[in-house]
């Protein structure tokens, strides 16, 4: 018989996260389809009774939770240590959690030592009969596996964005505090803090609608034999600012700047979308001047719409990437687009 | 010596990230099609991990970079001509399967194996590297466990930067949600880092660190152990391509206000 454990991390103010709630969610699935499965919930952070009254009405029979100044920070030492207790104390055998940067970091790891499994950057949890499957996908995106195992604990995180949100009655929930005292040799790094780009540079989004990537075409030679680097600049930061979209990159564009050549000042690595970059989940995708080469569109799998302008009409949009390719030129067309979108501006 | 670090790099290769790949069932689980004759690449985020590694070797007397590799050893041999061209190291190979569908936790147990087996392995010196997740499985696993069963807690993933503090105590930033890198200050080694893209440019091909190299990494790759990594109690129900290929619309006499309008009807739906 299987014990479930939800294992989430609570913000700094004590909450749960939109991917906890849809790890959450998961759990609730497999407790209705698994026969006689055991369901319990655990929290790690500084404050963790908030997150717990917020899910009380989940379904779990137990709460647990590890709280306390030394498990706010996302420090692998620490956090390893509280999860290990959790499962251990919980006797799980699928461990269900949200793939966020915190717990990918280091429920691989507490698998590991629990002599488990583990499978990150899962998009979905089925049941066949008693058996629990999950899928993921291999090579970056490019092909999706449906699999099971029969080691305990098996680690299952969840990626954020691939699953429903669980709508979950609040209340109070009776917390049993899991105590670890942590030894100094788990405290010999500190997080000292963030390091986030100045508000005007923030272009990554994850909630966006939209996904608004940039490829090395801006920075190319255009019909006139010159580049217009500022230009592009202009236009690419208006529909930024009036869409809100996400700004993603070709990774030929975000190289350049390693390069040392001219290039889009507020561009770095992070945005890069593909291979080597990141597979963001946005409704909507709009690329320009960008090749649409299979490296990047890996990067795309989970943009539902897709729509390109590029000059080139054999380019990878073309064929079967995008569901629509403008064969144009980008600066014409993206001067008329803010145009349009500041007319249509709320006052 | 005391401010040296032994760094050890753990890196196998992928397919050329350029390649059709197609998805087979082969005796012992999924695998893919033409494996052995696709053309192959370091795995990209572990090439950077070895870059910053010898990056900082540079700049620290006396340091010493391994490069820990566990693939099919004729591919590895033919990815090392180049790699070994790249930046000095010393090759420490494993001769087994590298594919996606190899469950970490084996390929850990692997690498952990060969890591301990370096001769003269200074624990408290060792900085463990590696890419944060792989072409291949992109699970981001594989280093934890390593990690793990070297005793390393002080870990680090995503990572695009690490500075080494007058004192001797690491700055580390590492990648975290909506585009921002999380600080942390670690007292010193050890550590182990999975790298993301981190702030170096590929170095070019530098024949005379690929002479010194070669006399080693020939060696390490006849002396390759065979390893036995798989799947064992995984199930693999189904493995396949995405079905959908997208029917697309090519547009291409229209004018760019009628685009724009398009365009903007789109987004506003
Ligand atoms: C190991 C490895 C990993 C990689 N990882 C990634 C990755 O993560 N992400 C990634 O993106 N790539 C990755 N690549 C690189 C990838 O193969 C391509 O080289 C890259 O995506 C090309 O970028 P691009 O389309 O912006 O540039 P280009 O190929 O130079 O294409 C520019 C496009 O802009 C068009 N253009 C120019 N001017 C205009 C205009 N005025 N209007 C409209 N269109 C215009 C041109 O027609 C052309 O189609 C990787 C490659 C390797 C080998």
């Amino acid at each position: 018989m299987e014990t479930i454990l939800f294992l989430a991390h609570t913000e700094a103010d004590g909450s749960l996260g939109k991917p906890a709630l849809e790890a959450l969610g998961v759990c609730q699935g497999l407790q209705k389809s698994l026969p006689g499965v055991q369901f319990a919930a655990a929290l790690v952070g500084e404050t963790t009774q908030p997150g717990a009254d917020a899910i009380a009405g989940c379904g779990a029979s137990r709460f647990l939770a590890v709280s306390g100044p030394d498990f706010g920070q996302s420090r692998y030492a620490s956090d390893a240590a509280a999860a290990e207790a959790l499962c251990r104390a919980a006797q799980a055998t699928l461990v269900v959690a949200p793939a966020t940067s915190r717990w990918n970091r280091v429920l691989p790891g507490v698998a590991q030592r629990l002599g488990g499994r583990v499978d990150t950057h899962v998009t979905g949890v089925s049941t066949d009969g008693a058996k629990p499957a999950i899928n993921r996908w291999y090579y970056r995106q490019r092909m999706e596996a449906q699999l099971s195992r029969a080691q305990r604990p098996w680690f299952i995180l969840i990626d954020p964005g691939s699953q429903p949100a669980a709508p979950i009655a609040a209340g109070h929930a009776a917390v049993e505090a899991v105590a670890i005292p942590l030894p100094d040799s788990c405290k010999r790094t500190q997080v000292t803090g963030l390091r986030v780009p100045a508000a005007d540079a923030q272009t990554i989004r994850p909630d966006a609608r939209l996904l608004f990537v940039t490829g090395a075409g801006w920075t190319k030679k255009q019909a006139d034999g010159q580049t217009h680097v500022p230009e592009a600049e202009k236009l690419i930061r208006g529909f930024l600012q009036l869409t809100r979209a996400s700004l993603g990159s070709s990774k030929s564009l975000v190289d350049l700047g390693g390069e040392g050549q001219a290039v889009l000042s507020f561009l770095t690595h992070l945005n890069q979308v593909g291979q080597t970059g990141s597979t963001p989940r946005h409704p909507k995708g709009l690329s320009t001047c960008c090749h649409g080469e299979e490296p990047h569109t890996v990067g795309w799998r989970f943009i539902n719409e897709r729509r390109a302008i590029s000059l080139d009409p054999n380019c990878g949009w073309a064929r079967g990437k995008a569901d629509v390719l403008y064969v144009a030129d980008a600066f014409a067309v993206m001067t008329r687009v803010n145009a349009l979108l500041e007319t249509q501006k709320p006052a | 010596m005391s401010n040296s670090y032994q760094i050890v790099v753990c890196g196998s290769i992928v397919p050329d990230p350029l390649q059709t790949l197609e998805p087979v069932t082969g005796p012992a689980g999924p695998a893919l099609k033409n494996e052995m004759i696709l053309p192959a690449v370091l795995d990209p985020w572990a090439g950077h991990a070895l870059y910053e590694a010898a990056n900082l070797a540079r700049q620290l007397p006396g340091s010493k970079v391994h490069l820990v590799s566990l693939g099919p050893k004729a591919k590895l041999q033919q990815v090392m001509m180049t790699v070994a061209q790249k930046v000095p190291f010393e090759l420490a190979a494993l001769d087994g399967p590298a594919n996606g569908f190899t469950d970490p936790s084996e390929t850990a147990a692997a690498l952990a194996e060969a890591i301990q087996g370096i001769a003269g392995l200074d624990k408290s010196r060792l900085l463990v590297f590696g890419g944060w997740e792989s072409a291949s499985r992109g699970a981001g696993a594989t280093m934890q466990m390593v990690g793990e069963r070297l005793g390393i807690v002080d870990q680090f993933q995503g990572v695009d930067a690490l500075k080494v503090n007058p004192d001797g105590s690491f700055e580390i930033l590492e990648r975290i949600e909506g585009g921002r890198h999380q600080v942390s200050r670690c007292a010193g080694p050890p550590a182990l880092l999975g790298w993301a893209t981190g702030n170096l440019p590929e170095p070019k091909n530098n024949p005379q660190v690929g002479m010194t190299n070669m006399r080693t990494v020939m060696p390490a790759l006849q002396r390759a152990k065979a390893v036995k990594t798989g799947t064992e109690g995984v199930t693999f129900a189904s493995v396949a391509l995405p079905r959908q290929q997208r029917e697309t619309r090519i547009v291409k006499d229209a004018s760019p206000e009628e685009i724009a309008r398009e365009i903007v009807d789109w987004l506003k739906q």
